[in-house]
């Protein structure tokens, strides 16, 4: 099945247009784009442009009864430790296991980092039938090592509700499918409305009023950028936008699977450019979390962060809802490159899949996939979307009128953007991303954004080079 | 039972223990077959576990070292790299020697710093003050406490702009922040302090107990000579508890080597906190997944251990003769 809409698509993309189905909306894409170009988009999970067809639109037939079964059991292993997503997932499978004819579950919740790096023991020992995951490079790396099972017959019976962006985000590199995709969130430069009217401050637009905007508020007495780096990943957003708006998609990609060099010039650019922000960030950020620093924006003490979309969770936990209203964001500046077209983003998406060595498996596989169909549905995804409003459904049914304006807009900017990256940790190899390697080598130049970078990105180089072969 | 004749054998041979037994090869043993049953069945069961549980996964760790195995399906003859592991360390890993300098910065604060400190509370809580019980029990209470939760304690504590030391010293309003776990210059020694604040009672709580075995009588007659309280600590009490000295150091040693909890609780050991012992962590059973790199790491830290430990064993053993 993959073949033949890809073919198509290829198609359309030559002829420098893109249809998205189902509704009259139709996509330029006047790029100059080889069949390597549209190859790579669909491989690194590009949702670009076929986002927009997230609202409206017909929902997936759904059926093809053989593969799903109703009561039994099944059990799911989650990274949904924080409060929000917790309960959300929690309403899910409640819904779930009275939809299904009282199917029960059993969720293994696992803190959300403790998860990640325990996640090849996990997946190589007795996992769950179904488990939390993300697309990108991590995705297909399991899939490519027999660790996680192909869903094609569920993906056959719910690829209705989905663009063809998130079809591709969940295709392995042998064109089966292993996922479901059930929500993704832009990262963004987010701000307090209310702090800009005080303030009375403009968002910027390109990198100059953003310096000039941060000077403004460093004298006005605000932190002009939150910034919380004690885990390391968070960093990795603003290499990532930095990296994109410079040197552009192709680079990055390449930069991040080890097709470029570490050392390159085009890198040293980056930290440079970078630098000119660093001194308005929090101080100690080093020791500060990224709830600590979302903290900073909420009370008014910062301007503004770079940060996902999940920041308005921590806008939502402080439990008064005239917070969350405030809460607005902007893409993240022109840096005056041919690569500002792109306006390149990371949105990273959520998916859930099945695991191969599950030894409950063979029992519950038919209640695994009824799940895994349930998660399809625009309905389910708003469940836990209430929950997470940082989390955006990626279901074509789902019910967009309910969405507020802050992820209408999250919505819009990603639909806008011609190129899609994961996040850094998802893009790359997790050896190379983890604190060992990026996490480490990004707090060591934040330590002394002004000096010389040629040492370590040195030592990033050699670090890539030293890790075996995946 | 597979021979049920066997099943009492006490009975079917009525042989006093410690008796002579001639044997069918004609050699006499001093123990009955039951003793010997008995005792095989006493050092075999300890020494399955020891070889399952500590002998194998020393061995496997050994073996995994040469590899660069990722974890995920069968170790192949492909998977074997010879030295790579080893020549990666020394030359091209740059935070390997961090970490070992970290170590051994752990070594000489837990030496110089730490322990001094903790026998020199033992010494003073033996002077039986006025609530001394109490003082006891404060230094001691940390002890309870796994340095995971010591981990968090701090952590709250040193907090940049939210915790009590920052805020205690008036930076916070001030701005000029202390950045305690965030500065690579200074986060080491943050968390020796939380560190220590466990170690300096259990050091203590050991050091006391050998203190109140040491005959009374030595100090008198040491009184009598007109010894002071520090010479007589330094030359009759401190040699009279060499042994105890012997186990403090060894403790001591071992602590620093096996430094794990509090650096991965607070960052997971990066940014100035790396560890021989986050660094296996970090490689092998992270998502990284370099189980051959961590595997080298984890035999270079085992030989590194085999010091002490070599160290501890002959005077355990020595003692108990």
């Amino acid at each position: 099945m993959g073949d033949s809409s890809e073919a198509k698509r290829v198609r359309h993309a030559a002829s420098g247009r893109i249809m998205v189905p189902n509704t009259g909306i139709e996509l330029p894409l006047n790029l100059d784009l080889s069949r390597r170009d549209i190859l790579k988009i669909a491989g690194y999970g590009s949702l670009a442009a076929f986002i927009a067809a997230c609202g409206g639109g017909s929902p997936g037939s759904s059926g093809s009864a053989n593969v799903t079964a109703k009561g039994g059991s099944v059990s799911i292993g989650s990274n949904a430790s924080d409060p929000g997503v917790k309960k959300g997932l929690a309403d899910i499978v409640s819904a779930f296991t009275s939809a299904n004819g009282g199917t029960k579950v059993r969720v293994n919740t696992v803190d959300h980092g403790t998860f990640q790096n325990t996640i090849t023991s996990y997946l190589g020992g007795t996992p769950e039938d179904v488990f939390t995951w993300f697309s990108g490079h991590r995705m297909r790396f399991f899939a490519s090592k027999g660790l996680v099972a192909p869903i094609d017959d569920v993906w056959s019976s719910v690829k209705g509700n989905f663009t063809e962006g998130f079809a591709a985000s969940v295709k392995g590199d042998d064109g089966h499918v292993y996922a479901v995709p059930t929500d993704y969130y832009p990262w963004a430069v987010f701000y307090r409305k209310d702090v800009f009217a005080a303030g009375n401050y403009k968002v910027p637009t390109n990198w100059d009023d953003f310096k000039s905007l941060c000077a403004q508020m460093k004298k006005d007495g605000l932190i002009p950028l939150a910034f919380a780096d004690k885990d390391g990943w968070p960093a990795q957003g603003t290499f990532d936008i930095i990296n994109l708006r410079l040197n552009g998609y192709d680079f990055h990609i390449e930069l991040l699977t080890g097709k470029q060099k570490w050392t390159d010039s085009r890198v040293t650019s980056v930290f440079k450019k970078w630098s000119e922000i660093t001194q308005y960030y929090s101080p100690a950020f080093a020791g500060l979390k990224w709830e600590q620093g979302a903290d900073q924006l909420l009370r008014k003490q910062a301007g503004m962060m770079v940060f996902g979309l999940f920041i308005s969770d921590e806008f939502t936990a402080s439990g008064s809802k005239a917070d969350l209203d405030q809460l607005d964001f902007f893409p993240f500046p022109d840096l005056g490159t041919q690569y500002d077209a792109e306006k390149a983003l990371d949105a990273p998406i959520d998916v859930f899949m099945m695991s191969k060595k599950s030894p409950t498996l063979g029992a519950d596989s038919g209640q695994a996939k009824a799940f895994l169909e349930f998660m399809a549905k625009g309905s389910t995804q708003s469940i836990y979307w209430q929950s997470s409003p940082g989390s955006i459904p990626t279901a074509k049914d789902t019910d967009t009128s309910q969405f507020p304006a802050l992820t209408q807009k999250a919505v819009q900017i990603v639909s806008n953007a011609k190129r899609i990256t994961q996040f850094f940790d998802r893009d790359s190899r997790p050896d190379y991303a983890g604190p060992d390697g990026m996490q480490g080598f990004l707090l060591k130049y934040l330590s002394n954004p002004s000096g010389s970078t040629s040492s370590l990105q040195g030592q990033m180089q050699s670090f890539w080079d030293s890790l075996p072969p995946e | 039972m597979a021979r049920p004749t066997s099943a009492s054998p006490a009975r079917t041979e009525p042989t006093e223990a410690g008796e002579l037994v001639a044997r069918t090869h004609g050699r006499f043993h001093v123990l009955t077959r039951y003793d010997r049953r008995v005792l095989m069945l006493m050092v075999g069961i300890p020494l399955l576990f020891d070889v399952i549980l500590i002998w194998w996964p020393t061995a496997s760790s050994i073996l995994l070292s040469f590899t660069d195995w990722d974890g995920i399906g069968d170790l192949t003859s492909q998977n074997f790299i010879g030295l790579n592991n080893y020549q990666f360390l020394f030359t091209g890993y740059t935070l390997f020697w961090p970490a070992f300098m970290h170590n051994v910065i752990w070594l000489a604060w837990l030496t110089f710093i730490a322990t001094p400190i903790g026998i020199l509370f033992a010494v003073l809580l033996d002077r039986e003050l006025r609530g001394n019980r109490i003082y006891q029990s404060v230094f001691f209470l940390p002890v309870v406490l796994s340095l995971v939760v010591v981990g968090f304690i701090w952590e709250l504590q040193f907090n940049p702009t939210e915790g009590f030391i920052n805020n205690a010293l008036g930076v916070v309003k001030s701005g000029h922040i202390i950045d305690w776990l965030g500065n690579p210059h200074l986060n080491l020694y943050a968390i020796l302090i939380a560190t220590s604040w466990r170690h300096i009672g259990y050091i203590m709580v050991i050091y006391l107990a050998g203190l109140k075995s040491v005959d009374p009588t030595l100090r008198e007659a040491a009184k009598v000579d007109g010894a002071n309280e520090v010479q007589t600590f330094l030359r009759v009490v401190f040699p009279v508890m060499a042994p105890i000295n012997v186990v403090i150091a060894v403790i001591t040693a071992i602590e620093a080597l096996r430094a794990f909890d509090i650096a991965f609780i607070i960052n997971q050991g990066k940014n100035g906190l790396e560890l021989l012992s986050i660094l296996i962590t970090n490689n092998s059973i992270s998502e990284a997944s370099l189980v051959g790199r961590g595997s080298a790491i984890a035999v270079i830290l085992l030989v590194i251990s085999l010091g002490p430990i070599i160290a501890f064993l002959a005077r355990v053993m020595r003692t108990s003769q």
